[in-house]
């Protein structure tokens, strides 16, 4: 039946306007925990209380907490997240002026990772056991414990520095030529992709291979089937699953990572603004940063629900 | 000649967990005619899948096969590479898993899994192939051929699956058919339409067969021969009729034996006499819902003190949901739980821990009851602490004491359950209720799991418990065979109704309730032509109409023989005592069941 698919997934979207709420009101908590004020911090510490609490109501921060939290949630609703407190630009276009360029780094990252993650994993689960798997399964495992910040390092240390084939810091983002392209993105790619590609290869393995033990699988072998079939005709399909929530997860480390990667490179995403947004406490442009993050989770998490869901004809018919 | 298969000197080993090739297989020889349809049968263990497999050069993770030589037609099987081996499968011999539930890709079609061989090796079109298998649908008599193509493995019953795997294999018109187990995971009624299914087209296709079993009954009505197997090792060849009749070894005497319990008298008899003062377990109208979905409805139930009564009936009809209801395990939603008279609490929260104490459950899979990483000693000691509270000397005296009832040398109590045998891990399970020295005993399909001979120890020692410690059971099963031969009093459920219950003595014979009477003549005999005799879940049903009454009607309704077009549509059924003093749950009359096969309907031969 099409609708119990789709009782489930207006489900999930149900949890997932939940979720968000929920967050919400724990990043409105926490960085109002915050020491600090911003009133206090923009006039500096020789103002006058008078001044401060003149600046206090200008930016509505004598109200009370929860009229406060409405009234942000509320502009966050209706695209309105408020204005900086630092430069007072319009979050949101302070937001849209970044939010393209993060996008770009991480379509990239994602567009090389998933497919070369999905193809090695898929490959070493078929030739489980082999030299091709057994180094790519060292490869991964030292690649996954080596934290980004030292991947980026000695990247720019070899790539930038000792070869001065690449700028260390990506500051254009304007690009005209494929040359220009690849000296911008590479080495965030690149360090991105490191992590990413290994920890996406070896749930992908794992999840073949826990359909390779199945009996329809040996089944498939006594029909005559060749290996090449049995893991794309028959263990596949099943794996979809798995390998969707893999990937979902494994991108979502995406929104954590380029933080690291972005400051590194001084690459001018959102995570840096997100960055100098804290450090500034600029509270409306943090939380607003902070949303978008969860938000960004929440959609690849759901993504890989569908895909799971609609891929099991027990659920789909 | 038309000799098809011929292996010799077939050796295959596993590797155990010290990285040691143990043999398990210990050369294996026999042949095979075109036509002709040969059985493997022995015990778990007995290496006769094994031998099955490596007919297509296949052996298991962890196998290996390690010598001799099997010749199918010119090829010889263990000298091909892969891909010939590949060419091989599927093609010249093909393969009916035993459980068709697992062995149908759950992500694909019926019909791309069934034509699947023969798009591989290229034998006809796709179409052509879609043509064919609709063609076998139709003669494995599998409902609506033309559509059930279309569905997933999940949306058809386990029988079906069963004959479509067999469509799968047949599909490429093979010169070798391998049946593993292919009736041994479906209930009776079911088996006995696949095997009828089966035989009609192995007899039409002229097909040669190679059948794996562990049921003397089931492959005496299939093989032309039969080989015996022990260990790996091959302990008699001949044909069927002189299996049967005169066995030469004392190993397939032993198994014939076996099969057949003999239902033992000393159980009971002077047990019958006992009055109501000693009624121990009393179940009043016990119905339990999941959700919304009733799974049990009105069951009465009586237990006296030392008695076991039977639950018998098919997967599904019910007969464990009521035991763990009794434990406990799920709420009831209506109806009530009586020991000795005192209400029990429908949930395990309500209960006294010397309430737990009188009712204990053993289950049906030893394996997965028994922590694996406690001995023996800490399994038996635990229930001794908790209901006793026992020291610890005192326990471990106990538990020697335990061992020694269930018969198992002391020496087992520093063992962990991976060190002990299918049979040793069920006795323990057992031990372990007794530990606790219940009043009553719930029996999930103790036996089920176990090897004939094995599961026929294990009922004997229940018969002894029972007389030593007066204790009751409650047994449930889904093979009549054992609740008439361990059972005083035997409850029949089908659908989550009781339809029929009686004293055990009084199922050796008409009148029954219909579905009872489908059941019994549902369990294969240890002879030859019986399929072709016995007339249960042949020729067509009485045409009926829907019904469109809201009535609680008959819960067999839908399968049964002699179904009253007016009365069973229309009108719930009443409980009805028969003569013989058995309670059914049907609209016929004594004398109406008592000529059940003339009530029968003209019955079409589909066989």
């Amino acid at each position: 039946m099409n609708n119990i698919v789709a009782r489930l997934i207006i489900g999930r979207l149900g949890i997932g306007v939940l979720t968000l709420l929920i967050v919400s009101l724990v990043v409105f908590i926490l960085t109002g925990l915050l020491p600090g004020d911003a009133a206090q911090e923009q006039l500096g510490q020789e103002a006058t209380p008078e001044a401060v609490a003149a600046l206090r109501a200008q930016l509505g921060l004598d109200q009370p907490v929860y009229l406060r939290y409405l009234s942000w949630l509320g502009g966050l609703v209706t695209g309105n997240p408020g204005v900086s407190l630092v430069n007072g630009m319009a979050v949101d276009d302070l937001i849209a002026s970044r939010l393209p360029n993060s996008l770009k780094l991480a379509a990239a990252t994602a567009l090389i990772a998933v497919p070369l993650a999905l193809t090695i994993g898929i490959v070493s689960a078929m030739y489980r056991g082999s030299i091709f798997d057994r180094y790519t399964n060292m490869l991964a495992v030292f690649l996954v414990s080596v934290p980004e910040f030292l991947i980026a390092t000695i990247a720019v240390l070899i790539f930038a520095v000792k070869l001065g084939w690449l700028s260390a810091l990506s500051r254009s983002v304007e690009v005209d030529s494929f040359l220009e392209l690849l000296s911008v993105y590479a080495m965030p790619v690149l360090t991105l992709c490191c992590v990413l590609v290994a920890q996406m290869a070896r749930m992908t393995r794992a999840a073949v291979i826990d359909q390779l033990s199945a009996p329809y699988v040996e089944m498939a072998v006594l029909k005559g089937a060749r290996p090449v079939r049995v893991v794309l005709r028959h263990a596949l399909p099943n794996a979809i699953g798995p390998i969707a929530n893999a990937v979902a997860l494994s991108l979502s480390y995406l929104l954590g990572g380029v933080v690291i990667v972005e400051s590194i490179f001084n690459y001018p995403g959102i995570a840096t603004l997100m960055v100098n947004a804290v450090v500034t406490r600029d509270m409306p442009l943090v939380q607003a940063c902070v949303m978008l993050f969860s938000l960004g989770f929440l959609v690849l998490v759901l993504v890989a629900d569908i895909i799971a869901i609609v891929s099991n004809p027990r659920l789909r018919t | 000649m038309n000799e098809i298969v011929k292996v010799s000197g077939l050796r295959v080993a596993a590797r155990n967990e010290a990285g040691v090739d143990v043999p398990i297989v210990h050369g294996a020889d026999f042949s095979l005619n075109k036509g002709e349809v040969l059985a493997l049968i022995g015990e778990s263990g007995s290496g006769k899948t094994t031998i099955a497999l490596a007919l297509m050069g296949y052996a298991r993770a962890g196998c290996r096969i390690v010598g001799g030589s099997v010749r199918i037609g010119d090829v010889e099987v263990l000298e091909q590479p892969d891909s010939e081996l590949a060419k091989l499968r599927g093609r010249t011999v093909a393969y009916i898993a035993q459980s068709a539930a697992a062995a149908f890709n759950p992500a694909k079609t019926i019909m791309q899994q069934v034509i699947e061989s023969a798009l591989i090796h290229g034998v006809m079109s796709r179409r052509a192939a879609q043509a064919k298998a609709v063609e076998l649908f139709r003669a494995l008599a599998l409902p609506d051929p033309e559509h059930i193509g279309a569905r997933y493995p999940h949306q058809v019953s386990g029988g079906q699956l069963q004959r479509l795997m067999a469509a799968m294999a047949l599909i490429t018109e093979p010169a070798l058919v391998i049946l593993d187990e292919p009736t041994t995971a479906l209930d009776v009624t079911t088996q006995i339409e696949v095997l009828r299914a089966f035989k009609k087209v192995v007899r039409d296709l002229d097909t040669t067969a190679v059948y794996v079993s562990h049921d003397l009954a089931v492959v005496a009505q299939m093989a032309d021969r039969i080989v015996v197997l022990r260990n790996g090792e091959i302990q008699e060849n001949s044909r069927t009729e002189q299996i049967l009749e005169e066995p030469a070894h004392p190993y397939t005497r032993s198994l014939l034996a076996a099969m057949k319990p003999a239902a033992r008298q000393d159980a009971t008899g002077q047990k019958g006499g006992r009055v109501e003062e000693d009624l121990l377990l009393d179940v009043r109208g016990l119905e339990i819902c999941y959700g919304s979905k009733r799974v049990v409805q009105d069951i009465d139930l009586q237990v006296r003190r030392g008695a076991t009564v039977g639950i018998i009936g098919e997967s599904g009809s019910g007969k464990t949901t009521v035991a763990r209801a009794i434990a406990g395990l799920v709420a009831p939603s209506a109806g009530q739980v009586l020991l000795d008279g005192q209400r029990l609490s429908g949930t395990l929260a309500g209960r006294t821990r010397e309430q737990f104490r009188r009712v204990q459950y053993v289950f049906q899979n030893a394996d997965t009851a028994l922590n694996p990483q406690h001995s023996i000693e800490e399994i038996l000691a635990r229930p001794l602490r908790f209901y006793h509270g026992m020291r610890s000397a005192q326990r471990r005296r106990r538990v020697a004491e335990l061992l020694e009832l269930v018969q198992l040398p002391a020496s087992l109590a520093k063992r962990r359950p991976s060190e002990l045998s299918g049979g040793q891990k069920q006795r323990i399970n057992l031990a372990r209720a007794l530990a606790a020295e219940p009043d009553l005993i719930l029996c999930d399909e103790v036996t089920s799991a176990l090897d004939t001979v094995v599961g026929a120890a294990i009922l004997e020692l229940m018969a002894d418990l029972r007389r030593e410690l007066n204790v009751s059971y409650l047994f449930i099963s889904h093979d009549i065979s054992t609740v008439r031969a361990i059972c005083d009093e035997v409850v029949v459920m089908y659908s989550g109704a009781k339809v029929e219950q009686g004293n055990r003595s009084t199922f050796q014979a008409p009148p029954y309730h219909p579905y009872t009477h489908l059941l019994i003549d549902s369990v294969p005999e240890m002879y030859q032509g019986w399929l072709e005799e016995t007339r249960a879940g042949r020729g067509a049903l009485p045409q009926i109409v829907a019904s469109t009454t809201s009535a609680q009607l008959c819960p067999f309704l839908a399968r049964c023989p002699v179904r009253i077009d007016g009365k069973c549509n229309k009108v719930s059924p009443p409980r009805v005592r028969l003569d013989k003093g058995n309670e059914i749950l049907c609209h016929h009359s004594d004398s109406e069941l008592r000529h059940f096969d003339e009530l029968v309907p003209a019955m079409a031969v589909s066989g």
